[in-house]
């Protein structure tokens, strides 16, 4: 025979409409009678989550929704600071607690419980901050041993918990790995209540929290309480760790907080939204590890909620626009492509200007010889040039068309324009401005080059002596004259 | 039956040395050699500030241990060794991984780390429950009562004891070894990097090779203690130390004593109380590290106390 999940009977119970809003200790004792039935078939487990069938998959559901979004939210403000291990230690340091709270009147009694386990979190804390200012230690080891030495006495007591006649029916060891089938109505309750709480502070308070996560100096400036903010900030945080023991169990409970705050931290650099987005996937990821975990029969949540929340975080990490791993190697690579095809323009335009623009086009293997490349690598680049309608190529000749012209000119200018502010304005040697002129020619926008063109007089010639493509140039004709001054950009020429 | 068991000073202290001795003497030793092992490690990752690499280390090396046995069936120390060690690499190229290529820092990065690989762990337990010869239980609290009823492992004739005991045994010897040989250069890592790299020391390969030490030291530990108690055991013993002297050497000594302390203490803790063994040797470790908090030389609660007293009220000149 094997044992019932207590969702399962929980359903049995509900369809007999004997029950609503069962706790674990009664589905226990129930799943002996239903001990016949020997599989549980996940796709119908999979159907009676979905459809929320019954009341313990409706708390369940209920319950992680309520702590992804406590967790999430107040991570964020874990992830900022950098205490993200203060979350470890913390939600390791509550499992003492938690067994005193059973051993209040030896049932699973909710406030018994919050109230142990939130005494424990603060005094775990507390305890290592006070390791940190009075010894030698830093805070890495105060948090460690805090962690594991609160951690270890918790152990002792459920051990010795276990022992007792009743200790094995209570459902305490659900609080290791986290069981959301084992949410009762009393759960949803009191986290519905610090849900509330939470968010309702947070609103309140979101300026001044904002600004002691920041920048507490500024926050003393300012005459707010920032030793009050922070205790209560830390207040709010072991109330979402002790809400969500249930469901996902101590050991992990700190994952909860992590990874979807710095899954949101990877997406956006506002905090309001970061706080809102960390909610989005604490939620998510709290309801796919139910789901998950509700598939098989002896499945911990805990560990799938965990590794859900990982997956966000790693799609994130691979896909965050702007700051994901492949747009930032995609625009990377699109950088070295332009610069590429820049470069070649450049080469174009120095190989018509040596010859004073009496020809139109340029060979091949001039521009290879230019640019110090073999005869196919040439070709290649050119090829590149001719797909993005830069140059049109017959035979081997190649030629510019009107807006590689304009792109070939307008780098040229950039380079000229950058040696001559180099010379002039930092007063470097002539002959040490050109590798850096090199890599800035690339970058320069138009605002920094009108700049630079006013601050310079609209100067004609670089050091070197080669004249600098004015507007008049670069929007019109290879030898247009120079007489008229540019004053600025405009779209004709 | 009641939640504290009646006391009985022979049961506690007496029968454990004298007729039960067979059953707890091998605990004690356990619990001793991990101790040891770890709190000599433990001692160059509190110099190092990486206490909590210890932390994520011993939550990782699970999904080593138990993809280990799914491949080889078997709960062999070498395949066990290699799973943790390859976990072990595993970790410090995800932290490093997700801390160089995004604007997440390095905490959040451990505490993603560790915790998916663990979660990764745990999960695989309870899929492949009939054929892990692990449960979670074991996983968070180790089996130490166990170790003594093992069949003792025999080596050319000779008796020498449990398989796990032995094991630890050897890895004590391994790190004392270790530690004799390359004290000068962890010393000098340890304390001054900069100075290290200039002399020509590796400081990557010195950090790689301690972290393949910790992930050996962790795995070997894991079955008497589990995961996160082992944390405990890295910890308090060199913590314990650091509070009672400057000295290198000697907080290596201290923290041997530390170990032996909480083992034997521990034991009679257990008893007394009959609750997990290895979860009484951490709390007594850390009241022995409560004692050196308040009555410690220098950074004592009781001496800073007394020191303060002397000088007076401060004035305000």
């Amino acid at each position: 025979m094997i044992r019932l999940t207590p969702s399962f009977a929980g359903q049995f119970l509900g369809i007999g409409g004997l029950f609503v809003g069962l706790n674990s200790l009664t589905m226990t004792v129930c799943a002996a009678r239903i001990g016949d039935i020997t599989e549980t078939v996940w796709q119908t487990q999979a159907i009676r989550f979905l459809t929320l069938a019954d009341p313990s998959v409706r708390f369940a559901v209920f319950g992680t929704v309520l702590l992804g979004i406590v967790c999430g939210l107040l991570g964020g403000f874990l992830v900022v600071r950098r205490m993200s291990l203060v979350g470890d230690a913390l939600s390791h340091a509550v499992l003492p607690g938690v067994a005193l709270g059973f051993l209040w009147n030896m049932e699973k009694d909710p406030v018994a419980i919050f109230i142990g386990a939130t005494v424990a979190g603060l005094l775990g804390t507390g305890l290592v901050h006070l390791i940190t200012r009075t010894t030698r230690l830093k805070e890495d080891a105060a948090l460690g041993m805090i962690l594991a030495g609160f951690f270890g006495a918790g152990l002792c007591l459920m051990s010795m918990f276990q022992r007792l006649p009743t200790g094995n029916k209570t459902g305490i060891d659900k609080f290791l790995f986290g069981q959301a089938s084992a949410i009762g109505a009393e759960d949803i309750r009191l986290m519905t209540v610090v849900t509330v709480l939470v968010l309702g502070l947070i609103c309140v308070g979101y300026k001044e929290f904002l600004l002691v996560s920041f920048d507490p100096g500024f926050a003393k400036v300012c005459a707010l309480p920032t030793r009050w903010l922070q205790h209560g900030l830390m207040l709010l945080l072991t109330f979402s760790v002790v809400i969500a023991l249930q469901a996902v169990g101590v050991v992990l409970v700190s994952a909860m907080l992590i990874t979807p705050a710095a899954t949101a931290y990877l997406l956006t650099d506002r905090m309001h939204r970061m706080l809102i987005y960390g909610a989005l996937i604490g939620m998510l990821s709290g309801v796919t590890g139910a789901f998950l975990s509700f598939l098989g029969t002896h499945l911990p949540t805990g560990p799938f909620m965990v590794l859900s929340a990982s997956s966000f975080f790693v799609v994130a990490f691979l896909f965050a626009p702007n700051r994901g791993v492949i747009p930032r190697w995609w625009m990377a690579r699109s950088q070295r492509v332009r610069i590429v095809r820049e470069n070649t323009l450049k080469a174009v335009y120095q190989i018509l200007e040596n010859e004073e623009f009496r020809r139109e086009s340029v060979s091949l293997r001039e521009l290879a010889e230019r640019r110090r490349l073999t005869f196919d690598e040439a070709l290649r680049e050119v090829r590149s040039l001719v797909s993005m309608d830069f140059a049109t190529a017959v035979d081997d000749l190649v030629a510019l068309t009107p807006s590689g012209w304009q792109r070939a000119a307008s780098i040229v200018r950039n380079h000229r324009l950058w040696e001559l502010y180099l010379t002039h304005a930092v007063q470097m040697a002539p002959d040490h401005v050109h590798d850096d002129a090199e890599k800035i020619e690339h970058i320069l926008g138009e605002d920094a080059v009108r700049q630079l063109e006013r601050r310079l007089e609209f100067a004609d010639r670089d050091p070197h002596g080669r004249p600098i493509p004015a507007v008049q140039v670069i929007h019109g004709r290879p030898n247009g004259n120079r007489e008229k001054r540019a004053t600025g950009y405009g779209k004709s020429s | 039956m009641s939640f504290i068991p009646h006391f009985s000073a022979h049961q506690i202290f007496i029968a454990p040395w004298t007729t039960d001795f067979s059953l707890y003497g091998w605990m004690v030793l356990m619990t001793f050699l991990v101790g040891a092992a770890c709190g000599l490690v433990g001692n160059y990752l509190i110099l190092r500030r990486m206490a909590l690499m210890g932390d994520a280390i011993s939550h990782s090396v699970l999904p080593g241990i138990v993809v280990a046995f799914l491949v080889t069936g078997s709960r062999g120390t070498v395949p066990m060794f290699a799973g943790a060690v390859a976990a072990a690499v595993l970790t410090t190229v995800l932290i490093e991984v997700i801390h160089r290529h995004s604007r997440v820092k390095q905490d959040a990065a451990i505490g993603i780390a560790f915790s998916s690989l663990f979660a990764l762990g745990v999960i695989l337990i309870a899929v492949f429950a009939d054929t892990v010869d692990l449960d979670q239980d074991c996983v968070l609290n180790g089996e130490l009562p166990l170790i003594p009823l093992s069949p003792p492992m025999t080596l050319a004739g000779m008796t020498l004891g449990p398989p796990a005991v032995v094991r630890m045994g050897c890895v004590l010897f391994f790190s004392c070894g270790l530690i004799v040989l390359f004290y000068k250069e962890l010393l000098l890592s340890s304390f001054d990097p900069a100075l290290a790299s200039a002399m020509g020391l590796r400081s990557g390969w010195i950090h790689q090779s301690l972290m393949i030490w910790l992930s050996i030291t962790v795995v070997s530990a894991f079955e008497a203690v589990g995961a996160i108690l082992v944390i405990a055991m890295l910890i308090l013993p060199g913590a314990t130390a650091a509070l009672i002297s400057d000295r290198l050497v000697v907080r290596l000594g201290w923290s041997l004593v530390h170990a032996a302390l909480s083992a034997v203490l521990g034991l009679h803790l257990s008893i007394g109380l009959d609750c997990s063994p290895s979860g009484a040797a951490v709390v007594v470790g850390s009241f022995l590290f409560g004692v050196a908090w308040i009555f410690g030389p220098q950074d004592g609660l009781v001496s800073r106390w007394w020191s303060r007293k002397e000088r007076g009220p401060e004035t305000l000149v």
